[in-house]
């Protein structure tokens, strides 16, 4: 048999040292599990997967506060997941008697949702912080777990606060609405249908002002300020504080 | 045949016999570097024969799932809760610089302008529109990485850092990431930053490591109105599903053709 050529064994053994050079050089510089799964590190995967959660979900919670969110399913806030108002509660599933979730209190964090904004669609239950019982905590009202829809009012502050606020800290704070207004109960579901009424006369401030017996001010009903309306110098929500 | 150690004289054919001379140790050696060459590429990892890989993280097969979101535009109340649940979740920086996910606001007015804005990610919530009486229409819209298919910061990565999953999501190895900040300026969607400690490419992540746990990512979770949606883009039944069988869908900046997995219902046409 002949032997190889002396050209082969030499350039095997260069090919030889290239290839191992390749060998080492791709152990040192490629990373471990580069390529195992796609153009990329799968251990990054792995560890990006590691990453501790801090959110548990809903279905953790049900599985001790049953008693809790089994009205909360049935009520307007059972798209409102406990940790939205409660905060992560991870640490709190892992050591249920360590960790405690807060206990929300604060107006914030209900009008971080139901503040008036113009941007906010059509039909969502947005009030005025500034005028809505401002200071007053929601939850003395409002059951966060199970909230109502907006009924028709039971006070007339509920829409007419700037009048019912004024009338508060003025002499007349003792008298209803009713009073001087009669509202037909249809002003209650369709406030434009319906309108209230209004004294028409005098002779209606006079009942108090031109009758002695009561013992609020008096005036002579038949010259003070005739023919004016009490109304036109004097505001009855607010009138004049000796 | 010729006589052995003598050359073809005309066209005769070429026989084993002749192995010794010059020429066919030139063609020899040609083969021989062409068989190199033709290897090479396998050698350099360029070109891998798919390895068996047993899956790790318990039992989550990511071959199975191929993830998206969808939003509801006009379910948003900007609120925000989404914003928080992200920074917590994701340990993102408190400056209002960094967010995987945020809260635009737009007004229309009726002149055509379009103003945007986004204070703090919406953290803080908005300040009061301007000259509100001259508002054409105005709504909020969430943004976040998009998950492209076909993403634009995979793309210019010089290193392979960043990557898209076999479930569809587009993570950054934080610990492969030079910070050379190429796919910052290639996400038409502004949806990476550079993280201020670790000084790696940050964003969205799907919030893998509870997708991997069966959980949907911390925004879907505290949304308060469902205007965020999770689920497989394709043949299940998750919400997502639903979802995009009932909606018009848009997606951010069609044209580019990064084919985006994050789809909008109700989305206002000046929306990019």
């Amino acid at each position: 048999m002949r032997s190889l050529p002396q050209q082969v064994p030499r350039l095997a053994i260069v090919f030889g040292v290239a290839l191992g050079g390749l060998f080492v050089a791709r152990g040192l510089l490629i990373p471990d599990t580069f390529g195992d799964r796609g153009h990329y590190r799968a251990a990054a995967v792995d560890s990006i997967a590691a990453q501790p959660v801090k959110f548990a979900g809903r279905a953790e919670c049900a599985v001790c506060h049953d008693d809790v969110l089994k009205p909360h399913g049935a009520g307007n806030h059972r798209g409102v997941t406990c940790e939205v108002c409660h905060g992560p509660a991870q640490a709190h599933v892992l050591a249920p008697l360590e960790v405690k979730p807060s206990v929300v209190r604060k107006r914030e964090l209900c009008t971080a949702c139901h503040a008036f904004d113009p941007s906010r669609p059509l039909g969502f239950p947005q009030i005025d912080p500034v005028a809505h019982n401002p200071r007053a905590p929601c939850i003395g009202c409002h059951r966060p777990h199970t909230p109502e829809p907006p009924t028709p009012p039971e006070a007339c502050s509920a829409c007419h606060g700037h009048f019912a606020r004024q009338k508060a800290v003025s002499p007349h704070a003792a008298l209803t609405c009713e009073t001087c207004h009669q509202a037909p109960p249809q002003h209650r579901t369709n406030p434009r249908a319906a309108l209230p009424g209004k004294p028409e006369s005098r002779t209606f401030c006079g009942q108090c002002h031109g009758t002695p017996e009561t013992g609020v001010p008096q005036v002579e009903m038949e010259s003070h300020g005739q023919p004016n309306l009490c109304w036109q110098c004097h505001y009855p929500h607010y009138p004049e504080i000796r | 045949m010729t006589p052995d150690g003598a050359r073809p004289s005309g066209s005769g054919e070429v026989t084993p016999a002749q192995g010794g001379s010059p020429v066919d140790r030139r063609a020899f050696l040609g083969h021989v570097i062409e068989a190199a060459c033709a290897g090479s590429p396998l050698l350099l990892g360029v070109v891998k024969l798919p390895a068996l890989v047993a899956q790790e993280s318990g039992g989550y097969d990511a071959t199975e799932h191929f993830y998206g979101m969808g939003v509801d535009v006009t379910k948003c109340i900007g609120c925000a809760r989404c914003v928080a649940a992200c920074k917590i979740e994701n340990d993102v920086p408190e400056e209002p610089y960094f967010f995987n996910t945020w809260i635009e606001r737009y007004v229309l007015r009726p002149d055509g302008r379009v103003e945007v804005d986004s204070p703090n990610g919406g953290l803080d919530g908005f300040p009061p529109i301007e000259d509100e009486g001259n508002v054409l229409r105005t709504f909020f819209v969430p943004k976040l990485c998009n998950h492209c298919e076909n993403p634009p910061c995979v793309q210019v990565c010089p290193v392979g850092a960043t990557f898209i999953t076999e479930d569809g999501v587009v993570l950054v190895d934080e610990e492969y990431c030079i910070g050379c900040r190429y796919c910052i300026q290639a996400c038409p969607y502004g949806a990476r930053y550079m993280h201020p400690d670790k000084r790696v490419a940050g964003k969205c992540t799907f919030c893998y490591h509870r997708l991997v746990k069966g959980k949907v990512p911390a925004c879907v979770e505290v949304c308060p109105t469902g205007a965020r949606v999770f689920g497989e883009v394709e043949g299940r039944a998750t919400p997502l599903a639903q979802f995009m069988r009932f909606n018009d869908l848009q997606v951010l900046k069609p044209n580019l053709n990064t084919r985006p997995k994050v789809y909008y219902a109700n989305l206002d046409v000046e929306v990019r």
